[in-house]
């Protein structure tokens, strides 16, 4: 295991200063996610247009670095992308997190990838792994609860 | 006493952890066994096992007999009167749960007030709570002062004549907090109000007196005081334990049962139904003499050095903030760090063998009036040293190097 896997140059950086955070005013889906064990928590919110593409994507909460980082990035991600690319995107991420070894969707760019890889280092750390995943398990809560706000938790 | 002795006696030191040295700093958490207790559940599943308290076998009545020598041992530990008034759950939390089900069923009705702090663990509200909203009673929280200690005062101000228990924490285990319990108990029994006491940070590290103290009711838990996990101890009066109804219903806790109606059993069975933690309880016992060899006040002593010393060196580490400032506080510091959350820092912690809790400490009530989702916390037990406490602070240097503070 190595500390500097773990925290890259650019988990650091958007863990400090999360890209995306807050909230506006015209969304049309939001979801909340928290990690009882930690007390970690994110509010997603985004505006999927009717092309279903998401026009603005936003999030509020506070965790740690991998937390805040992962949301941050995701958020910066899928912005612009239609709601199937976002799913395929949610999936490959979780996949590479939970076991495989790089990103197989078309969908980003090599530069995206390298970006999102750059959380791959949790995977030595498996207290963390819900860390770098907490935001986008909120985000496909949020698409799904389609049409209506509705809430993960009460 | 020679800690490095004691360190000796708990085999979890012997190797190294991840290619490190253990520096153990989560014993509010949880306490490391020392060999005397692992030796003995092994020999008693191995030459002694039968199950307690039901046959009349040779190795029936050697562990019955076992089994009751732990009860008699915590009665002594902890002065109380009468060895019926031990009562071993799972822990301190069914301990709680036992007294709030129970209490609750009996004395408690819609509009009656608990009394609780806001220092509390998660295991002195949930079972209240259950209350709230099987009976809609009500729950008070006394409030914590800015140093995190809550006064006899705070208290004082929240008992009306609705409030029907107390129910408070012994030793906070987020700031260390020592309440004052005697005064608390002094202050209720003056207002025919019974107090429960969590003893769980206490057991471990503060004398215990029941005959002092005087509550109604103390949890204990095992596994805080070096002992196995599944084990933990209720205290009550005996007038408590014959006036309250049974908790559990099952095996051993019944006198006759008919299928027109039962009757239940003598204390201590009363309370002790099914198949106990057997090899845990015949096993605390040897915790029991393990601290009773070093002597609580040694214990005590050694833990205030130690709290007194990590105190210094943390205050003097730059953008190391210590949660709470009690003036009787017991080994527990907690600490956020400005800039690096609490779970980063003990993720960095951990690769150099430092093992801190990071979170809410099951504490959210807490957490919530310090305006912290989390904190750092590093807690000692009998075999930590100075160097422990050096170590953790180069390893909170590392954490600043690393997030460039």
């Amino acid at each position: 295991m190595d500390l500097k896997d773990l925290y890259q140059e650019i988990i650091l950086d958007h863990g400090k200063n999360p890209r995306n955070l807050g909230k506006f005013d015209n969304y049309n889906k939001d979801a909340k996610g928290n990690n009882p064990l930690c007390g970690d928590n994110v509010h997603v919110y985004l505006r999927l247009n009717e092309n279903k593409k998401v026009e603005d994507i936003a999030f509020e909460g506070h965790g740690c670095a991998i937390s805040m980082a992962s949301a941050s990035i995701m958020t910066d991600m899928v912005r612009g992308k239609e709601e199937k690319e976002v799913k395929e995107i949610v999936t490959d991420f979780l996949g590479m997190i939970k076991e495989k070894d790089s990103l197989e969707t078309n969908i980003l760019k090599d530069d995206e990838k390298t970006k999102l890889m750059s959380l791959s280092g949790v995977k030595q750390y498996p207290m963390r792994v819900k860390c770098a995943t907490l935001s986008w398990h909120t985000l496909t809560s949020a698409l799904d609860n389609s049409d209506q706000i509705v809430k993960t938790e009460e | 006493m020679n800690i490095d002795d004691i360190k000796r006696e708990f085999p979890i030191f012997d190797d190294k952890i991840q290619n490190n040295d253990l520096v153990y700093l989560d014993s509010a958490n949880s306490s490391q066994k020392p060999r005397v207790v692992v030796d003995r559940i092994y020999d008693f599943y191995t030459k002694e096992f039968s199950n307690v308290g039901r046959s009349v076998h040779y190795l029936a009545v050697a562990a019955t007999n076992l089994y009751e020598q732990t009860r008699v041992s915590v009665q002594k530990y902890i002065n109380a009167k009468d060895k019926d008034e031990i009562v071993f759950t799972k822990g301190a939390t069914e301990a709680i749960n036992l007294v709030a089900n129970t209490f609750g069923q009996k004395y408690l009705s819609e509009g009656d007030e608990v009394l609780l702090t806001e220092l509390e663990h998660h295991s002195n509200y949930v079972p209240w709570h259950f209350l709230r909203k099987a009976k809609n009673i009500k729950i008070e929280f006394a409030e914590i002062n800015n140093d995190g200690e809550v006064t006899l005062e705070a208290i004082e101000k929240k008992i009306t004549n609705k409030t029907k228990i107390i129910s408070v924490s012994h030793l906070s285990n987020v700031t260390g907090a020592i309440l004052p319990i005697k005064e608390i108990v002094q202050l209720a029994h003056s207002k025919n109000i019974p107090v429960l006491i969590d003893g769980c940070q206490g057991a471990p590290h503060l004398k215990l007196d029941m005959q002092e103290i005087d509550c109604d009711f103390y949890a204990i838990s095992g596994h805080k005081m070096y002992g196995p996990t599944g084990i933990g101890v209720l205290y009550a009066k005996k007038k408590w334990l014959e006036d309250l109804p049974p908790y559990q219903g099952g095996g051993g806790m019944i006198n006759e049962v008919k299928k027109e109606g039962i009757t239940y059993g003598e204390l201590p069975n009363k309370y002790e139904a099914g198949t106990m933690a057997t090899a845990q309880v015949i096993a605390f016992n040897e915790s029991i003499k393990f601290m009773e060899k070093i002597g609580i006040q040694n214990i005590e002593k050694h833990e205030k050095e130690l709290l007194d010393y990590g105190l210094e060196k943390l205050r003097k580490n730059n953008s190391v903030n210590i949660i709470g400032n009690p003036k009787e506080k017991g080994g527990v510091i907690s600490f956020t760090i400005e800039g690096v959350h609490p779970h980063d820092i003990a993720t960095i912690l951990d690769e150099d063998g430092v093992a801190i809790r990071a979170g809410h400490h099951c504490c959210q009530i807490l957490h919530d009036k310090l305006n912290l989702p989390a904190t750092a916390r590093a807690s000692f037990g009998v075999y930590n040293t100075k160097d422990d406490i050096d170590k953790l602070d180069e390893a909170i240097n590392k954490c600043k190097k690393i997030f460039n503070l």
